[in-house]
């Protein structure tokens, strides 16, 4: 057995502006100045955190956001005149998808790597669309389950990049036929993808590259980008490569494990080419998710491509051009991985997901609809402080949005220092990687790669509310609340 | 509400001749319905009323409000500070006849309460926390403005209406009014010979440990178990001295850590339950933090103070319903006149697990729903691994009535259940009753901030064995919110019942036809399929 897979997360506090959820309103008037106000007996001493940063402005905001809500305060004042309401700008961060609390969580799973423990139930809504109506599952006395990250049974998340030839084949006087297997090896089921939206200068880049390492997985870059990459670095480095790439960056090329190649007519053509100067590379081609999405794999399939990366939209929807969208990556996923399994390809082929893959539970869902593993893109710019605002961004000359533009993002998320980002980079990716075992610990599953397809291990809102409920009158909700 | 309010009188214990098993001089608690308002000096609620400096004091509100939010008592020049908690709010505001409109001065205005929405979530809302400590303060029917019965999650319960409640069913007959509706439940179903236990209502208290909340919430919710002759459970912190007093409504629970497990402790009650799996977090383990493991809570668990304990998951003993079996004879062996009760989560197959457990002689079924409560677990756990209550039970009560054993079996659930509306659409999906948690915790003032495992624990000290924190909720206090939440609890599920036609909770159990689907299909019309 190789070594335990470890990852090494450090207590980074994020240095952004932190948006808290609850603010503390207050109205000091007619305040009588008893003794026993109930500031001072602030569990979390958020007033006297609040009142020094009044008296000096270089101590820590952070602070101000530490109000849990537990309405001690509101309820203790002598005269009532305390209140505490939802922080408006905590309710504007991000969008549908991306929502606050998504947002919020992320920041604290950057700063301490830990995954994030809560006490009461479920706060939550009680299914949703996409990702909402899928509940994984668990063992109980009927099977055998594992121990979690607190045991001491090794749970396997590494998985393969490569076509797995389903047998060998010989020649009669025993020649082996089957080429020599190249899989790609990776420690975690998640490779470190590109912002959707361009980001400004390369620090970012640079800062992916060194958080695949001590990940032992994979940061997708552009092809230009790749050129600061230390050369021990560069076997974590997949360049996303252009033709008119390829003759400044050879030496890139011969160093690297994998390259990527943006879907094109010319897609096989120029793998091949790629091949020709690194014949041990393992190329893959970036498709956008949509309906058609599997007769194109076959298709590059036939032409000698094995490796996908399925591109969602970011809020993990199918992208049918001009903006328009369509099904959730759980639905349309379902259906590639259904069909590749039908043809006989499925162990030929891997499947990258990427696009909205928002939270630890997203991986271990996408892994369940048939993804191999999947490329985690806006949650590590999120890491560093990003607000998915990007509608109130500049555009750049194709119309795309422009992010860590100077003064214009709040995070400054790319004047990040190199060794900040990459800490909070990797405690993310620790946080989501304890999070999977602990879903695989309660599934009783040993290693992630037995998850793949595995839906018979998952709940899926729409088979279980028939089974349930299937055989109760139905009412139209607007009759009852009208 | 002044604390001379005559006490209800509520419906006679019934008469049950339970052996004592625990040798130990057993205490009982009247059962009757007493005011035990909110033990915070600023009551919250749903709006807020401000009065300004342009008032004249002269009284006018005071005449127009019935609910008591303004008062000025014999004497006194001012206007005392208004209750805004028994505040309405527009229903009554926005007419000619409120204060608001008939404050000469215009001083007054009523504006939704922004601390109340820092305490609501789409599953408890911040209506249901509010509707909960009324009951729990008056054992009365909670006001019209507050929604008292569902919340806003958008599936499950939230999406299930009794037939009585949607507009466009022809109501049923009804039963007389005056009528006794019985709500009591019987636990032993095997035949086996081992006693019968009868318990008043349908619900019974769910596990939490000495550790994860405070002696004052645990008694509390003995005490209130013995006066509705029910049941409360230890958890998994082991049995408490101070608990023995109510021995013959203590379940004690046998967990993977096996803390504070004795031979004792398990010949002292009635019933045992094996914990399996919470549904919190199902699957993973226990973890009580080091901060939480005060020295008294040590030597109770047997462990070294300030360390986190951790229950591991699963049993290691038990990886078939064979080793299943040899721990429920273990326990019968122990004790020879106690129910065994089995609490596991709800997986895919959890027909199976149900199934495994009556063969291997479980009197008591309990399925843990993933939306449950906890005092700290994996966020992602939570959300995501195993399924909702709502589900597992009409699953469960299908198969077990397919394998033809559903009568030799109580099946109880919990997991979410958070009114008595609740209680009762589980029951009518399918199972006999159900454990609560949560809402006991809300009943005694919790807010659901999520902090039950932080620093000290529970700011509002219902979940924290901090000595100073603790101290902030009374024993009595704590009895008599239970008790009373008990109480309104009765009435709604009893005033359910009537309007069913029934007289007995035990008819409605699997009666998912007095129960609507509510769809968000816009084509979808009232058929039944």
């Amino acid at each position: 057995m190789p070594d335990r897979y470890h990852i090494h997360t450090a207590a980074t506090p994020g240095w952004f502006r932190r948006i808290g959820k609850f603010a503390n309103v207050d109205w000091r008037e007619d305040c009588s100045r008893c003794s026993n106000c109930v500031k001072l007996r602030c569990l979390y001493d958020v007033y006297r955190h609040e009142s020094a940063f009044n008296r000096d402005p270089e101590a820590p905001g952070a602070t101000l956001d530490e109000c849990k809500a537990c309405l001690s305060c509101v309820q203790g004042c002598t005269k009532g005149l305390l209140d505490v309401s939802v922080n408006p700008e905590f309710l504007n961060m991000g969008d549908a998808y991306w929502t606050p609390d998504i947002i919020l969580t992320t920041w604290n799973q950057a700063d301490t790597g830990r995954i994030p423990v809560s006490g009461a139930g479920y706060r939550g809504r009680f299914h949703g669309p996409g990702f909402d109506s899928i509940w994984t599952d668990m063992s109980e006395i009927v099977r055998p389950t594992r121990d979690g990250i607190h045991g001491r049974e090794y749970i396997s998340t590494s998985v393969d990049i490569g076509p797995k030839p389903l047998r060998l084949e010989f020649t009669r006087d025993g020649r082996m036929l089957t080429p020599p297997l190249r899989l790609l090896e990776i420690q975690l089921p998640a490779i470190l993808d590109m912002p959707a939206w361009r980001e400004q200068g390369a620090r970012l880049a640079a800062a992916r590259i060194a958080a695949a390492k001590e990940l032992k997985t994979l940061a997708v870059v552009r092809a230009g980008e790749a050129v600061q990459a230390l050369p021990k670095q560069l076997p974590y480095v997949v360049p996303v490569v252009a033709r008119e790439d390829i003759a400044n960056c050879r030496d890139i090329i011969e160093g690297v494990r994998m390259a990527q190649l943006r879907e094109g007519a010319d897609a096989a053509a120029l793998a091949g080419e790629l091949r020709s100067i690194n014949p041990k590379l393992t190329v893959a081609v970036r498709l956008p998710l949509s309906p058609t999405a599997s007769d194109r794999i076959i298709e590059l399939n036939r032409a000698g491509i094995k490796v996908f990366q399925l591109c969602a939209d970011q809020h993990g929807r199918e992208r049918l051009g001009n903006g328009r969208h369509g099904r959730h990556i759980k639905d349309a996923l379902r259906e590639v991985h259904g069909r590749l399994v039908k043809e006989g390809l499925r162990d030929e082929i891997t499947l990258i997901v990427s696009g909205g893959i928002a939270l630890a539970e997203h991986m271990a869902k996408a892994i369940i609809c048939g993804a191999d593993l999947v490329a985690v893109d806006t949650a590590l710019l999120v890491a560093l402080g990003c607000r998915v605002c990007r509608d109130a961004h500049p555009r750049d000359a194709e119309g795309e949005a422009m992010c860590g533009a100077g003064e214009l993002c709040p995070a400054e998320t790319d004047s990040s220092d190199h060794a900040y980002a990459t800490q909070r980079m990797v405690n993310l990716m620790g946080a989501w990687h304890s999070q999977l075992i602990e879903v695989l610990g309660a599934m009783g599953i040993r290693e992630v790669r037995r998850l793949r397809g595995e839906v018979g291990r998952a709940i899926f809102m729409e088979d279980i509310e028939k089974e349930a409920f299937g055989d109760i009158c139905r009412v139209p909700r607007p009759q009852v609340s009208a | 509400m002044t604390a001379s309010d005559a006490a209800v009188q509520a419906p006679p214990e019934s008469a049950s001749a339970q052996p004592v098993l625990s040798g130990w001089p057993q205490e009982s608690v009247a059962r009757e319905v007493r005011p035990a308002p909110d033990r915070y000096r600023n009551a919250l609620g749903k709006y807020k009323v401000d009065r300004n400096a342009q008032c004249a004091n002269c009284g006018r509100c005071v005449e127009a409000c019935q609910y008591g939010v303004h008062s000025k008592p014999e004497g006194y020049a001012l206007t005392l500070r208004p209750l805004d908690s028994f505040c309405v709010g527009p229903a009554c505001a926005e007419t000619l006849e409120s204060c608001v409109s008939l404050c000469p001065q215009h001083a007054l205005t009523v504006r939704p309460n922004p601390s109340t929405e820092c305490m609501g979530d789409p599953r408890w809302s911040s209506d249901l926390i509010l509707a909960t400590w009324h009951q729990a303060a008056t054992g009365r029917p909670v006001p019209q403005h507050l929604e008292s019965r569902t919340g806003a999650a958008g599936g499950g319960f939230d999406s299930l209406r009794f037939k009585f409640e949607v507009p466009g069913f022809e109501p049923g007959p009804g039963v007389p009014a005056g009528t006794d509706i019985d709500t009591g439940l019987d636990l032993n179903h095997r035949n086996d010979g081992r006693p019968q236990i009868h318990i008043d209502l349908p619900v019974y208290g769910g596990g939490m440990s000495f550790g994860s909340v405070s002696i004052h919430t645990i008694l509390g919710k003995a005490r209130a178990a013995a006066a509705w002759n029910t049941f409360t459970c230890t958890g998994e912190g082991g049995y408490h001295d101070r608990l023995k007093p109510y021995d013959d409504h203590v379940i004690t629970q046998v967990a993977t850590g096996l803390f504070g497990v004795r031979e004792d402790t398990i010949q002292r009650v009635r019933i045992v339950e094996f914990k399996y799996a919470q549904g919190a977090k199902p699957g993973l383990g226990g973890h009580l933090l080091g901060d939480k493991n005060t020295p008294a809570v040590a030597r109770m668990r047997e462990a070294v103070a300030g360390n986190a304990l951790f229950s591991p998951f699963p049993f290691h003993s038990v990886y078939s319903v064979e080793d299943h079996k040899k721990h429920l004879d273990w326990i019968k062996e122990v004790n020879r006149h106690c129910l065994v009760s089995v609490k596991v989560s709800t997986p895919t197959d959890v027909d199976m697990v149900a199934v495994g457990s009556y063969y291997a002689g479980a009197h008591i079924i309990h399925l843990d729903g993933s939306y449950g409560g906890t005092g700290a677990a994996p966020d992602i756990a939570k959300k995501n691994i195993a399924m909702p209550i709502e589900y597992a039970v009409p699953k469960v009560h299908k198969f077990l009535t397919a394998e033809g054993i559903r009568d030799k079996v109580t099946l109880i659930a919990s997991g979410g259940i958070r009114t008595a509306y609740d209680a009762l659409k589980t029951i009518a999906l399918g199972a006999d009753g159900v454990v609560v948690g949560t809402v006991e915790m809300v009943a005694l003032g919790c807010v659901r901030c999520a902090c039950c495992e932080s620093g000290r624990g529970c700011p509002r000290g219902i979940a924290s064995t901090d000595p100073e924190l603790m101290m902030q909720v009374s024993l009595d206090w704590a009895t008599q919110r239970l008790i009373n939440l008990n109480y309104a609890w009765r009435e709604q599920m009893a005033d359910a019942l009537a309007r069913l036609g029934m007289t007995s909770i035990r008819e409605l159990r699997g009666r998912t036809d007095v129960l609507c689907y509510l769809s968000d299909e816009p084509a979808a019309t009232a058929e039944v399929s």
